[in-house]
């Protein structure tokens, strides 16, 4: 790929100081870039004055390749999109597919998504939260962190075999029905998991180096929140109120009972700390869910192997971790889908970068990449 | 201003879409529980200004559909005052694919409509810094449309 740096001479400023700008290419493989992804800096001294995310190092094309499998094989390919929440690709698709082929869900398979996903939401925050441990040089919050996430996958591998690519939402239901004695594992660890996250939230951004990191690093106004599409926590921690789950409520949410935190700074430290808020609702919310779950049938009867819904299109979007995951699909009455797209709120979120890191220095921008917390999976896709 | 008693939120929005802007209405149709306002190109600026005038604030996404002889545009807007989305469609030629872009209306729109011009070869006018965002800058090809072909591109045998 062609490079266009500016040049590393000397520049003089309308007050006659020099600026000693200096371009560092940061990435696109580094620990602290969450995955692979290029930025490029541009510095005066310390301080960043243009920061540009480079972006498509882990673009698989993956909206070309459905284009050419059937509904049900796209399915492994949302996997591969938010590797660190692929419950919610999963289902994001699958609604979207059961929208347009007028697929009706039983409640059994609506519940065990819902728990899915609220267990798949802990997971992913504790990577989020975790990785801001480790990019603030507190990694004894990031081990503090995985370990419940640990659990969490323990149980899903136990529910579909994977520990990172689950492939177990399908059109129409879910792939199997919970195994044996998975409830009561699930319940012990949703209420082992809530003292776990607030003795972490004393740990991690109880301590004053953590929050000397974090606090008024990176502000995001709630109008710019808005205008910049920023969803999720991101979002939240601006103190803009919007969740899907409450905004636009979809499958069993309505008769849960829950809240959804929201922040007032909108800086770093509010980001990563909302996902732990998060979090320990997420745990309330599978606990009331287990209780309400009734036995019955956990995928759509007389779903035929190769689904062909009819010409048309159709949308539909969930809360991820990560904001509005939403996917599009057209239909031209075959048996593949004719486009599919996918909204990501990691590739909106990330946007944002370039605009919150400026004045801030290099070690802030790690910072404040680490709490919009991309996965680029999702953002190259 | 208020849902009346027992009008679903799409009613209610559709009321009002064409209470606000008669104009609009005809367009106007609900398709699987969404609606949808397909409007001709040159009035696509306008109606989405209009629409953020009535309270469709969050830019959810753009995307294009290859139509074989026209690109079709589909633009998702968001709005928290009705609790639900609008599609806004458009058609452009295929041998003339430029839109006026909305980043003067939302900021949002940057990074999406460098993508839809990166895998779709349609062009933003107005946008501020339009160039490939997912692909390698010296990429041959628009992916995304029906017609690309590529060296690595293995036709999959059809088994259905």
């Amino acid at each position: 790929m062609p490079l266009e740096i500016e040049s590393n001479t000397p520049v003089i400023d309308e007050s006659g100081r020099s600026v000693d700008r200096l371009v560092v290419n940061i990435g696109p493989s580094h620990p602290s870039t969450h995955g692979v992804c290029r930025i490029i800096a541009t510095l005066d001294g310390e301080t960043v004055i243009k920061a540009e995310p480079v972006i498509g190092y882990l673009h698989r094309g993956i909206e070309k390749m459905a284009e050419n499998r059937t509904y049900l094989q796209v399915v492994p390919l949302t996997d591969r999109l938010d590797y660190v929440g692929s419950m919610y690709a999963n289902w994001a698709y699958c609604r979207a597919v059961e929208r347009l082929a007028s697929i009706t869900v039983p409640e059994r398979a609506e519940y065990i998504r819902v728990i899915v996903c609220e267990l798949q939401r802990i997971a992913s925050h504790m990577m989020g939260v975790g990785a801001s441990g480790a990019d603030t040089g507190a990694a004894t919050a990031f081990i503090w962190a995985f370990e419940v996430r640990e659990r969490i996958v323990d149980l899903f591998e136990q529910l579909c075999g994977a520990r990172l690519t689950y492939n177990y939402v399908r059109p129409g239901g879910v792939s199997a029905d919970l195994p044996d004695g998975w409830i009561e594992k699930c319940r012990e660890v949703v209420r082992w998991a809530p003292d776990r996250l607030r003795e972490l939230d004393a740990l991690f951004f109880g301590n004053m180096i953590a929050a000397g990191r974090m606090k008024g690093i990176g502000v995001l106004s709630e109008a710019d929140a808005i205008a910049w599409g920023a969803t999720g926590p991101v979002a939240r921690a601006s103190g803009v109120l919007f969740d899907l789950r409450k905004n636009d409520p979809y499958s069993v949410y309505p008769r849960l009972d829950f809240r959804v935190p929201v922040g007032d700074n909108g800086d770093c430290f509010d980001r990563g700390r909302i996902k732990l808020m998060e979090a320990i609702e997420s745990c309330h919310i599978v606990e009331q869910a287990l209780e309400q779950i009734e036995p019955g049938p956990v995928s759509a009867e007389g779903l035929p192997r190769l689904i062909r819904p009819r010409a048309g299109d159709a949308y539909d979007h969930i809360e991820s971790a990560r904001g509005s995951l939403g996917v599009y699909l057209v239909s031209d009455g075959g048996p593949r889908p004719y486009r599919m797209k996918v909204r990501s709120p990691a590739f909106c979120n990330l946007q944002l970068l370039g605009k919150l890191a400026i004045g801030h220095t290099v070690s802030d921008l790690i910072v404040i990449l680490g709490s919009l917390d991309p996965v680029f999976g999702e953002v190259d896709r | 201003m208020s849902a009346r008693e027992g009008e679903s939120n799409l009613e209610y929005l559709q009321r009002k879409l064409c209470g606000v802007y008669p104009d609009l209405c005809p367009m106007f149709s609900i398709e699987f529980a969404d609606c949808v306002l397909a409007v001709p190109r040159t009035v696509l600026h306008g109606a989405a200004e209009n629409l953020k005038a009535l309270g469709f604030e969050r830019f959810g996404f753009v995307t294009a559909v290859d139509r074989g002889e026209d690109f079709e545009l589909v633009y998702r807007l968001q709005s928290s005052r009705f609790g639900a989305g609008i599609f806004l469609k458009t058609e452009i030629a295929r041998d003339e694919a430029a839109i006026e872009t909305m980043t003067d209306l939302w900021p949002a729109a940057d990074w999406q409509e460098r993508e839809v011009f990166d895998l779709f070869g349609i062009d933003f006018i107005g946008h501020p810094d339009m160039r490939r965002i997912l692909l390698a800058d010296d990429w041959i090809g628009h992916p995304l449309r029906k017609d690309y072909q590529d060296d690595s591109v293995i036709p999959r045998p059809d088994y259905i």
